[in-house]
């Protein structure tokens, strides 16, 4: 660490920081940790429009019964061009988006050039997979990531299992123990090359369902004035949605369910 | 059995770092000086993909001339060194000073150790902040190291350059003024530079954290005429 970090030939890492951290003996990894109890975090979905991707999360962290975080952040930029969504294991998770970042951001510096969108989804696939140990002790990760393309001009997205499979999904996809009912209020909503906004609609709208649905995912916290993260990568890179817009938009959503008896009066037939 | 020669050690250095410059003042030079929207770098360098010029971290830069495989084998290193370091730590505890130390001593080490001295000159430069000022440290070839608080001159006819530059350097310039000055000094007298002979980069505010950017030939090329 306080030395230079030369290599001969034979043993450069390369662009890999993972493999130059492990060198140094700073890989965060490893150790028995059943029966610790930790925080999960809950409800992250990501669904494209025309020139981009939505990413959104809630944010409450949940220990067992309890509610431990009311502020999480779950939603990351993992460079210019993309970003990463957590649930699972807050702690490990964190963690992994944090050595994520860098591995991209250290691949282009050492390299002259960024990660192609698959090459970064894959090399978080091989994150996930070394996190494999964690996992059978209970310490799942499972992120979703989206990005940019800027060589074929769209958005993609890229869900994750734990053993560290990585599948592209076409339109939309949400994880965590409220991604069921955040799908399918994706799934009823969802049309093709829809704008900016209404693909930010219908991912306040999703999250507003999750956490009606699921106790683990928190709602927009209106006494503490704390909503759901939001973000959008396109062309120009990742942009966090205001959170003024992002609230106003919850307040429409609770006021329709308000008139309506608590349901959502949508146009599904 | 013969017996070794004899060489005092006067000699050696004497040898070594000749042997140093002149590897150096084979290849083009550098010019970093402070602007008033931050610090502006500017190369002679043809390539448009081996570059003198390169991102280090969030504000630091990295500088070198002589030999290319050399330098850039100190920039990687660096590079390493930065990101290890900010992933330990914090981001703000990735400063330029450890860094320059880091390079003179192994650049000290390789000159009196070594068969061959490193024929280059390193540059590492960090934008400064409310709490930490501006600096750029210039590393010798023997591990020298100066720092400097407005501009610096690497490569072989530094001297030449450091001259012109200073009798035309204005503080306090702006982007274009800053450009047109350091690209005259490299250029000299007789000949003139345009923007495909040069590489350059600032480090500036109002690009995020990472505050490093290349500047594209066409902008280099409306600042020149600007």
């Amino acid at each position: 660490m306080m030395a230079l970090p030369l290599f001969s030939p034979q043993s450069d890492p390369g662009p890999d920081f993972t493999a130059l951290l492990s060198n140094e003996g700073l890989l965060p990894l490893s150790g028995d940790a059943s029966g610790v109890q930790q925080a999960h975090g809950n409800t992250v979905l990501a669904l494209r429009f025309d020139g981009g991707v939505v990413m959104a999360g809630d944010r409450r962290a949940t220990a067992g019964n309890s509610i431990e975080h009311r502020a999480m952040e779950k939603v990351f930029a993992a460079d210019r061009h993309s970003a990463v969504a957590i649930a699972g294991s807050a702690g490990m998770a964190v963690e992994m988006v944090r050595l994520f970042q860098v591995q991209l951001e250290h691949y282009e510096k050492v390299e002259g050039v960024a990660l192609s969108l698959s090459g970064k989804a894959n090399q978080l696939a091989q994150m996930v997979r070394s996190h494999l140990p964690m996992a059978m002790q209970g310490f799942v990760v499972v992120p979703l990531f989206c990005g940019f393309d800027v060589e074929r001009g769209v958005g993609r997205i890229f869900t994750y299992d734990p053993a560290g499979g990585h599948y592209e999904e076409t339109d939309f996809q949400t994880t965590g123990s409220g991604g069921r009912d955040a799908r399918t209020t994706i799934k009823l909503g969802y049309r093709e090359n829809q704008s900016r906004e209404d693909a930010i609609e219908l991912a306040v709208l999703a999250l507003y369902e999750a956490a009606d649905a699921d106790s683990a995912t928190g709602g927009p916290d209106l006494v503490r004035g704390i909503f759901p993260i939001v973000a959008t990568v396109t062309a120009d890179g990742y942009a966090r949605v205001d959170e003024a817009e992002v609230a106003t938009r919850f307040e429409a959503a609770i006021a329709r369910r308000r008139e309506l008896g608590g349901y959502g009066g949508g146009e599904l037939r | 059995m013969s017996m070794p020669y004899y060489v005092a050690p006067e000699q050696v250095m004497k040898d070594r770092a000749e042997y140093a410059q002149k590897g150096i003042a084979r290849g083009r030079s550098l010019v970093a000086s402070v602007y008033d929207g931050g610090v502006l770098l500017v190369a002679e360098n043809p390539s448009k993909t081996l570059h003198k010029i390169s991102e280090i971290y969030d504000r630091i830069a990295f500088g070198g001339v002589g030999k290319y495989n050399e330098y850039d084998q100190l920039r990687v290193a660096g590079v390493r060194h930065a990101d290890t370091k900010g992933f330990a730590f914090s981001r703000d505890d990735v400063d330029a000073r450890s860094l320059a130390n880091l390079y003179a001593q192994h650049l000290g080490n390789v000159f009196t150790h070594e068969m061959k001295p490193l024929e280059v000159e390193i540059l590492v430069v960090e934008l400064g902040t409310a709490q930490r000022p501006t600096q750029l440290f210039h590393v010798g070839y023997e591990g020298t190291i100066t720092d400097e608080d407005h501009f610096t001159v690497l490569g072989g006819d530094a001297e030449t350059i450091r001259a012109a530059f200073a009798s035309t350097y204005e503080a306090g310039a702006d982007l274009g003024g800053a450009l047109k000055v350091a690209v005259a000094a490299l250029a000299g007298s007789d000949r003139t530079l345009s923007a495909p002979d040069l590489e350059v980069a600032v480090l500036a505010e109002g690009n995020g954290r990472r505050t490093f950017r290349r500047v594209t030939d066409e902008e280099v090329a409306g600042l020149l005429a600007s």
